[in-house]
């Protein structure tokens, strides 16, 4: 179909900066009055990040300056997924990230990219809530983590909007999201926990999928979050936590065949339950159709 | 066995019968008439059970054929049963046969007088036999034809006894009828191309009298919208009328496609082609529409641009109503390449392309955004050719996770709406457009419904010890059996390589007969890759019927979708791994062991097909009576000689008689080889049998502890009646590629069954071969599955080491042959197991070809039957073959060879004894194995064999199915390769019919339905070759 093709292109990559507030839950004051979570560390930590994708990938970095107003706001993935040409922008669980989407969506117009809007089309009848960090999409299918943060409906809209692909609904179990469990490694490829609970999701997965996957199994749940993209000249690319995070995983990582490497930590902002790639929306905006 | 004595000496007589000329069988036949006027005036059942009793169990089913052959030598028929060797066997056959008394007697007052009949035609039908040989060209028709003369006089007679018989006696002479028309029609319209073999046209089954019948006229929609009319007799069955449209269409992969119609709920259905049209319509509105029934997963392995095209009118007929949703990216792409299809390059001069093209429906929502997108991408195709567009099209359609989906609404078991979606791959549940899971088709072990309920009973995950069922609530009852139907269908053509024969026996199923009658994918495939006629033109003038049809076409909800066709096709990605489902189950399955296999179990219930079970048994009848005709003259005139089958050496020209001892695997291993005949190639490696032969293998398993599994091969060679015929016969095969396979596999074997006829009907178990999955399909089951399931145990538990050995054997050829299926792992898994065994066999089995020379010899003085023997012995050495020396078997397929130029057919019988029966199923066997020590024989029938010297080619497993009763379990395992040599192409198809069982089983009853099965099943061919292998234990079981 029109945009079916190999998981791993991307041109550009949209993220959004630490707020100072970070590690605050929004409109939730300092409840968590967490001191573990060092800002400038946390941001340090995105410097990096942005600087792999930009410099080391060669994609396009848009970055969206942050809103102190809205502490989650980097975690931009939730917002917004995008296949192809369109971007569906989701409807956050909680009600404080759901304006979130706003920059948001002004990026993907200015990319061209079909915004379809999630409440919008739910009409008000409610209820459907969906984060990015819950869609596993492989390139040829989309899995979606029923979590705390994501219902059916949201997984729903997500099939109304992707009609060209099947959209599978899982259990997340063994982590907070779906993402946190897996992420895709390779065109081909599922990086995916050894948790039960992410044997019990991946089980399901499996039953659900007309496809093959490689399934590269880490046994740390932090090692499960990475950011495959494929560079312009073939290369692989995998963004992966550093080896101090996940010195038991990196290995695996490391046998993987012409594979670059991209360490970056995320020590930070995987306290609030986020990873690597929670911080960034990948787009591809080369599309050919065949 | 018991039975063994008398078979032998039927056998004996079949295969002198089969040698001798039409004159002697004559004289004989009066005989014969004289015996069968007895009987059937009586009635009498019991009369006839009484004779029979005396001795001849196998002449009670096989009277037809046995008597004729029994013509060549003697005047008595029923007195050959004295030569048993084994007393004791003879009485417990009576027993059996007072047991059965009621489905027996029928069968016998049938066929006795379908010989009646017989001899007053035997005269016409050696002309026409006469006639056919001399013309090189027509051959095998016209033989057909007379053949099916034949029968359908016979029918009528045969209906008398039963009042309602005679209506299906109508029907069929109507078919016959047809065929005939059908096979000239068709051999007058490509007699141009020459591809396709006039005999891809008939189908037995159709019904449609010419003249005494009224003509009605049909009016089938095709994809491009237009209207076909089409004047068929009224009671013409639904393969008349799809084949007329596929004959309007210049279609030749038709295959993927069928006919539907609306039923009096406005519900679409598949016209079920085997099946009188009006009985399935109804309501007398002779509306049909021509769809596509299967998806093709991978459309560009379609051969023709023409088959491509028709395709491609369905997907946008499917967009465009929203049947098949996509994105709007993809609406427009696919509407570009529509455009470009239809109106050539995008012309800039165009007044206002927007109005033309806002004139077309793409998509169920379409916009002005849309059309421009459309435009926008049209220009862009410039220079793509109408089929490279169509190519691009169905790239890009069968991408889309809906497509060949078809959606049926059913509920959970907890009520909540869900959709149900069958496709090349399994099947999906939808909950609203979300999947919440998927049932791949080798992880279903049974598909069933009963009432609105529909059930799949799921294969066991690796973590798990137990079957489960989900159960699904359907509308009504209608929907349920439209469900269940259409995942047979699709099951079979895209899991099988050769569709399931329906089960006739009643006996054995009281559940509906229903089965996908047509070709596989497989199948398919492989008659497509045959085409050769130069690439049809055709019209591509489908914007009309899209711009009128396709108005406000609902939105594409997966809700909505799934009513109108049943079209099941993947993407083509392909499933590596089993999903593992987590359900209770409720029963351990023993087939796990297998992996593949699948136990089905009809505990009573069947319905609507209830009425044509009359209509199938006469079917049946009037096949064995062809079949036992065509093995009788397929080989060349050759004296009848008397042979004594309890000499053990015998030869008669026409057939060859083996008897081996051995185990009932390797025996059925064993048997593969035979099946060469001269016609086809012998340099076959192991696995790879090159020849058109039709082995059927019967293994009767006991209930008693002690298991006497009997094996009968009936192997058909197309062109087995004359050299002539033979480049005849070639010729068809390669034009027919689909002829023969469709034939074979398709309408054709729909009356064909492999029943095993005790009166206890219970299980069905279709057993696929182990590359593929099995799935059982019973359409309702009774509520005393637990039961069925105890006793199901039961029987396996008894006759595992039988049983398995059996099931294990067809697997056998699985292995060797190259199946064109991907297998899934658990294929490959099954066949390792398969390979394993069969090596163990092998050991054993090496056994009996040492026996085999000795006994060659002792039969035939003549050089002829050293051959012969040698013959057998390559033929039983192929075992090992098949097991992996490859060596071994070419070796011996030299002999053969010679064999093939010689007609003459030799009678050989090897004894072979052997305690390792049970070694293999030991680790098979989940339970307890009993240990029994068997003896074996093997008969070897041989008809005439052709010269052959084919290349072997990689034989393909096309179906394995296995039917278990209380007291029976078949398995049968239908083979077939392909040969192409010089130009000309064989067909070779072998099948293999084991039946193990009780002692009460009747292996002449056995070996009869083998033969007509086989005969029925491929009525241009002829049975060359039978082999008969009996187990018997020797001592006492273990248990």
């Amino acid at each position: 179909m029109a945009n079916m093709c190999p998981y791993g292109r991307f041109t550009h990559a949209v993220v959004r900066g630490i707020p100072e507030t970070f590690g605050t839950v929004a409109g939730a004051g300092h409840e968590n009055g967490e001191n573990s979570v060092d800002l400038a560390k946390a941001q340090r930590q995105f410097g990096v990040l942005t600087g792999a994708l930009r410099q080391k990938v060669g994609l396009q970095l848009i970055e969206i300056p942050p809103d102190p107003e809205l502490p989650e706001s980097w975690r931009i993935e939730d917002v917004a997924v995008i296949q192809g040409d369109t971007a569906l922008m989701t409807r956050p669980f909680k009600d404080q990230r759901r304006s979130e989407v706003e920059a948001v969506r002004r990026v993907m117009s200015e990319l061209n990219l079909t915004v379809v809007e999630m409440g919008s089309e739910e009409g008000g009848s409610g209820g459907a809530t969906l984060e990015g960090s819950d869609v596993l999409f492989t390139g040829r299918e989309f899995f979606v983590g029923i979590s705390s943060h994501t219902n059916h409906r949201g997984a729903e809209v997500l099939a109304d909007t992707f009609r060209d692909f099947a959209v599978s609904t899982v259990p997340v179990c063994g982590g907070a999201r779906l993402k946190n469990i897996c992420s895709m490694g390779g065109p081909n490829a599922i990086i995916i926990s050894s948790s039960d609970g992410a044997k019990k999701t991946l089980r399901m997965m499996e039953q659900l999928t007309d496809h093959h996957y490689e399934m590269l199994t880490v046994p740390e749940d932090s090692a499960a979050n990475c950011i495959y993209i494929k560079g312009p000249s073939n290369v692989d690319y995998l963004l992966h936590r550093t080896s101090d995070e996940c010195p038991d995983s990196v290995p695996a990582f490391q046998k993987l065949p012409d594979y670059t490497l991209l360490p970056a930590a995320c020590s930070e902002a995987s306290k609030l339950g986020a990873s690597l790639s929670s911080l960034c929306l990948l787009i591809n905006r080369k599309h050919t159709y065949f | 066995m018991t039975t063994e004595a008398g078979s032998e000496t039927e056998i004996k007589e079949k295969a002198e019968g089969s040698v001798a000329q039409p004159d002697q069988s004559e004289a004989t036949e009066e005989n014969q008439e004289v015996v069968n006027s007895e009987s059937a005036t009586t009635e009498g059942v019991e009369e006839k059970k009484e004779k029979e009793k005396e001795g001849k169990g196998i002449s009670r089913f096989l009277p037809p054929w046995l008597k004729k052959q029994k013509s060549q030598g003697q005047v008595v028929p029923k007195e050959t049963s004295p030569t048993k060797e084994v007393p004791s066997t003879q009485e417990e056959v009576g027993k059996v046969k007072e047991e059965e008394e009621e489905p027996a007697p029928e069968l016998n007052g049938h066929a006795e007088e379908v010989e009646k009949i017989e001899e007053v035609k035997l005269e016409e039908f050696k002309e026409k036999e006469a006639e056919s040989h001399s013309n090189a060209s027509a051959d095998t028709q016209p033989a057909k034809e007379e053949k099916i003369e034949e029968n359908i006089e016979e029918i009528p007679e045969e209906t008398k006894p039963a009042p309602e018989g005679e209506e299906q006696a109508e029907e069929h002479q109507q078919q016959q009828e047809e065929e005939k028309k059908e096979q000239a029609e068709e051999v007058e319209g490509q007699g141009e191309g020459g591809e396709e073999h006039p005999s891809i046209f008939q189908s037995p089954l159709r019904l449609v009298r010419k003249a005494k019948m009224k003509m009605v006229v049909c009016h089938v929609t095709l994809l491009d919208g237009t209207d076909f009319s089409c004047e068929v007799e009224k009671r013409a069955k639904g393969h008349y009328l799809f084949f007329k449209t596929c004959e309007h269409l210049n279609l030749l992969e038709k295959d993927y496609f069928g006919l539907t119609y609306k039923d009096s709920h406005e519900q679409r259905c598949w016209l079920d082609p085997t099946k009188e049209i009006k009985r399935q319509i109804r309501s007398n509105n002779w509306q049909f529409a021509f769809n596509v029934k299967f998806y093709p997963p991978d459309p560009s392995l379609l051969t023709e641009d023409l088959t491509r095209y028709l395709l491609c009118l369905q997907l946008r007929e499917d967009v465009a109503s929203g049947r098949l949703p996509c994105s709007f990216v993809t609406h427009a792409l696919l509407g570009s390449y529509t455009l470009q299809a239809e109106f050539g390059d995008y012309e800039p001069d165009q007044p206002r392309p927007l109005d033309s093209i806002s004139q077309l429906t793409f998509a169920p929502n379409q916009n002005k955004e849309m059309e421009e997108k459309i435009l926008e991408l049209h220009k862009s195709h410039r220079g793509l050719t109408p089929a490279l567009a169509d190519t691009q099209f169905l790239e890009n359609a069968k991408k889309l996770s809906m497509y060949g989906v078809d959606l049926h609404h059913a509920k959970d078991s907890e009520g909540v709406d869900i959709m149900l979606g069958v496709c090349a791959n399994g099947l999906l549940v939808y909950k609203d457009r979300l999947r919440i899971n998927r049932f791949a088709w080798p992880k279903i072990l049974k598909i069933s419904y009963k009432r609105n309920n529909f059930y799949i009973k799921i294969r066991p995950g690796e973590t798990e010890q137990f079957e489960s069922t989900v159960g699904f609530k359907l509308p009504n009852h209608r929907s349920a059996k439209r469900l269940w139907k259409v995942c047979v269908e699709n099951h079979s053509f895209f899991r099988l390589n050769t569709p399931e024969p329906p089960t006739k026996a009643r006996f054995l199923t009281l559940g509906s007969k229903f089965r996908y009658s047509g070709r596989t994918q497989t199948q398919t495939r492989l008659a497509s890759s045959l085409i050769d006629r130069p690439a049809p033109n055709f019209d591509r003038t489908s914007s009309k019927r899209i711009s009128r049809s396709l108005d406000g076409a609902p939105v594409i909800s997966i809700t909505e979708a799934g009513r109108v066709s049943s079209p099941t096709s993947l993407t083509g990605a392909g499933n590596g791994r089993e999903p593992t489902l987590e359900l209770h189950s409720d029963s351990k399955s023993p087939l796990r062991v297998h992996g593949d296999n699948i136990y089905v179990r009809h505990s009573n219930l069947m319905l609507e097909d209830h009425d044509k079970t009359q209509e199938e048994v006469l079917k049946h009848q009037a096949s064995i009576s062809q079949l036992k005709r065509s093995f009788m003259e397929a080989p060349p005139p050759s004296p009848p000689q008397p042979n004594q089958w309890e000499k053990r050496l015998t030869s008669s020209p026409a057939t060859t008689l083996r008897i081996q001892q051995q185990q009932g695997v390797s025996v059925t291993q064993t048997e593969a080889t035979p099946a060469d005949d001269a016609n086809f190639s012998d340099t076959k490696e192991l696995g790879k049998t090159t020849e058109v032969e039709i082995e059927e293998t019967v293994v009767i398993q006991e209930v008693s502890k002690a298991t006497k599994p009997a094996v009968v091969t009936v192997t058909a060679s197309p062109s087995p009646a004359a050299p002539p015929q033979r480049e005849v016969s070639e010729q068809e095969v390669k034009a027919a590629e689909e002829a023969t396979l469709q034939e074979a596999k398709g309408g054709k074997q729909e009356s064909v069954s492999s029943e095993s006829e005790s009166e206890e009907e219970a299980e069905y178990h279709p057993n696929v071969p182990s590359s593929i999955s099995h799935t059982q399909i019973p359409e309702e089951k009774e509520e005393e599955e637990e039961e069925g399931e105890a006793e199901r145990e039961q029987e396996e538990d008894k006759s595992i080491g039988n049983t398995v050995a059996s099931q294990e054997a067809p697997l056998v050829p699985v292995e060797v042959s190259p199946s064109a299926e991907a297998s899934s792992g658990e294929g490959e898994k099954s066949r390792t197991e398969g390979k394993e065994e069969g090596e163990g066999e092998t050991e054993e089995s090496t056994e009996d070809p040492m026996v085999t020379p000795d006994e060659a010899p002792n039969g035939h003085a003549l050089p002829e039957e050293g051959i012969t023997g040698l013959i057998a012995l390559a033929e039983e050495e192929e075992t090992p073959k098949v097991n992996g020396d490859a060596s071994l078997a070419e070796a011996e397929r030299r002999p053969q060879v010679i064999c093939c130029s010689e007609p003459p057919v030799v009678k050989t019988e090897m004894v072979t004894i052997s305690d390792t029966f049970a070694a293999q199923k030991t680790e098979i066997a989940t339970k307890e194995v009993p240990i029994v020590h068997t003896e074996t024989k093997t008969i070897t029938y041989e008809a005439a064999q052709l010269d052959g010297s084919g290349d072997g080619e990689p034989g393909v497993l096309m179906t394995a199915q296995t039917i278990t009763s209380e007291s029976l379990c078949t398995t049968t395992t239908t083979h077939i390769t392909k040969t192409l040599k010089g130009g000309l192409s064989e067909t070779r198809i072998e099948k293999r019919i084991v039946i193990t069982g009780d002692s009460d089983i009747d292996h002449d009853q056995a070996l009869a339905q083998a033969i007509k099965e086989a005969k029925e099943q491929h009525p241009d061919m002829s049975v060359t070759r039978v082999v008969v292998h009996k187990e018997t234990e020797l001592a006492e079981e273990e248990d």
